[in-house]
């Protein structure tokens, strides 16, 4: 459906880059790509929500459909993730059609299937780079977010990827209260295994709300970052998650410049179209790519992204002094702590956010709750402080409509429902599969 | 290759200090927002 | 880069025009850059087919009194290796 909106006169040369940004391209620079909500972990601030499956993800040929759209769009990237987007069958075949088709790809992984046989394959291919995840620079810090053993994991990848000739592959971090003391630390782990450092911000979305009142930077951590990065971080990247930290003098390197929408968006694993991986519910879901038209349809003429693409009011933000590269922050932190989208960043170095956030509380304000949950199912929440029991919540199956037959029923059909469109909340009906294992 | 980062001044951050005719900008391919 | 010599694109760069100019993405660097100016991107455009950088500017209606500008912006973009010089024939 086209909106009849006007697009925004195009400035002429000589304005910012930011400025022409803001107006939305004909395709994306590049973009996040969830493959999967499967994932052998269950971060305790995970942006998607993953764990499980969602029986109706996007089989091989509909992937390979979508790729076939970015290279017709000359999209130059994809940022694969999930979940843990190697736990597919076809994960690597998908990585070898995108790199054939001139579409560049990164992936993003806790490192559990990287072997050295993987790691050679992967080092021989120029059009991929990897991206491991890691959210301390000691095991405990980083086990306490990720689980037990995945510090393990990610440090067996990394050899791997070394021993392999890997050049450059990325470390990647989310900043928390718990891992900024060891920023140095992460740099020369990055450094020992031949990675480039990235360090970017932990928001409020998917399992990440649950946590963020412990886990976000205290207010003078967040000025210890910005002044490790300024002091340090030359060769940091930083996907741009920082722009917030502007007010604090200087911009960091990077267009400085909420890209949802605009220049970045998320295809994620049932073939929704969101502004941003970080911003993962209806009220920024643009469409589906099953839709006629596809990705492409969805990225020019869907209504939330037009709009989107509108010069932004900055509401209370926009007298502010530092607010052209600011910009008032993150729209998914603003969204997800419930504040106003044309209001201060949470995180607002002015303090204006927490300022914020206290109106919000004392007016009886709630936090919207993402759209979708592929939490592995275990209640209460599995212990991180080992190798304990898996506690499991056994249930009766919803989707039958009787108990399993017993021995005295007649028909041979009872509890039997012939294959039907999944339910709403994607569960597998009986008699149906899956299309993958 | 020098990098040419945009300075926001306190007293004029409506105007940013850019390089007059610049015709040619670069960005890290991470530098883009909204992306893992 | 010498003006009077003979440039063309790199062989692993993406030209993606834009209403405002153009993206140049390379896929061995990884390097983006942006092309803030039409007529720069006819020259980048053009290179290959010019017998030198000054001609290519030529072609694309570059005025002599603003030679110099564009040439800086080549001068960038082959820092970056998104131009390279043509091999002698």
């Amino acid at each position: 459906m086209t909106i009849a909106l006007d697009a925004p006169t195009r400035p002429t040369t000589g304005t910012r880059l930011v400025d022409l940004f803001e107006f939305g391209l004909d395709s994306p620079i590049c973009l996040t790509w969830e493959l999967t909500y499967a994932c052998n972990l269950s971060c305790v601030h995970c942006l998607s929500s993953s764990g499980r499956r969602d029986p109706r993800e996007l089989t091989t040929e509909e992937c390979k459909a979508v790729i076939d759209e970015l290279e017709r769009m000359q999209v130059f990237y994809v940022n694969i993730g999930g979940g843990e987007p190697t736990v597919r069958p076809d994960f690597w075949e998908l990585v070898e059609y995108a790199t054939s088709h001139h579409v560049g790809v990164k992936f993003s992984t806790n490192g559990v299937k990287i072997t050295p046989d993987v790691a050679a394959m992967l080092a021989a291919n120029d059009y991929v780079d990897v991206q491991i995840s890691l959210d301390g620079a000691t095991a405990d810090v980083n086990d306490a977010i990720r689980g037990p053993r995945s510090y393990e994991t990610a440090m067996r990848a990394m050899q791997n990827l070394a021993d392999a000739g890997m050049k450059n592959f990325k470390l990647s971090v989310v900043c928390t209260r718990t891992n900024i003391p060891q920023l140095d630390e992460f740099k020369a782990i990055a450094d020992r295994y031949g990675a480039q450092l990235r360090l970017t911000r932990l928001r409020p979305s998917g399992r990440g709300a649950d946590v963020w009142d412990e886990l976000h930077p205290t207010a003078a951590q967040q000025r210890e970052l910005y002044d490790w990065l300024v002091a340090n971080g030359e060769n940091v990247l930083t996907g741009d998650s920082f722009f917030h930290l502007s007010a604090y003098g200087q911009a960091l390197p990077g267009l400085n410049l909420c890209g949802a929408g605009r220049v970045v968006c998320l295809i994620d694993p049932v073939g929704d179209v969101y502004a941003c991986p970080f911003a993962i519910h209806d009220e920024f879901l643009a469409g589906n790519i099953r839709q006629p038209g596809g990705f492409e349809r969805v990225w020019r003429e869907s209504e939330l992204f037009t709009r989107l693409r509108q010069p932004q009011s900055g509401g209370a933000c926009s007298s502010c002094q530092f607010f052209d590269t600011c910009k008032g922050g993150c729209m998914a932190a603003k969204f997800f702590t419930g504040l106003p989208l044309d209001g201060p960043d949470p995180e607002c170095v002015r303090g204006f956010g927490e300022e914020a956030l206290a109106k919000h509380k004392d007016a009886g304000g709630g936090i919207p709750k993402p759209s979708g949950d592929h939490s592995h199912r275990t209640s209460p929440p599995r212990p991180r402080s080992g190798t304990g029991p898996v506690r499991v919540t056994i249930q009766r199956r919803n989707d039958l409509s009787r108990p399993p037959v017993s021995a005295c029923e007649e028909n041979p059909l009872a509890g039997f429902v012939p294959q039907q469109t999944t339910g709403a909340d994607g569960r597998q009906q009986e008699g149906s599969r899956s299309s993958h294992a | 290759m020098d990098s040419k980062q945009i300075v926001a001044e306190p007293e004029s951050a409506a105007q940013d200090v850019i390089e007059v005719g610049t015709l040619v900008e670069e960005v890290s391919i991470d530098g883009m927002c909204g992306v893992y | 880069m010498n003006p009077d010599s003979a440039w063309r694109l790199h062989p692993q760069v993406s030209v993606r025009p834009e209403p405002f100019g153009a993206l140049l993405y390379h896929f061995g660097t990884r390097k983006l850059s942006f092309l803030k100016d039409r007529t720069l991107l006819a020259i980048v455009e053009g290179l290959a087919d010019a017998p030198s950088v000054r001609s290519a500017c030529e072609a694309a209606g570059v005025a002599p009194d603003q030679q110099g500008r564009y040439l800086r912006a080549l001068d960038t973009l082959a820092e970056s290796h998104m131009i390279q010089e043509r091999a002698a024939a």
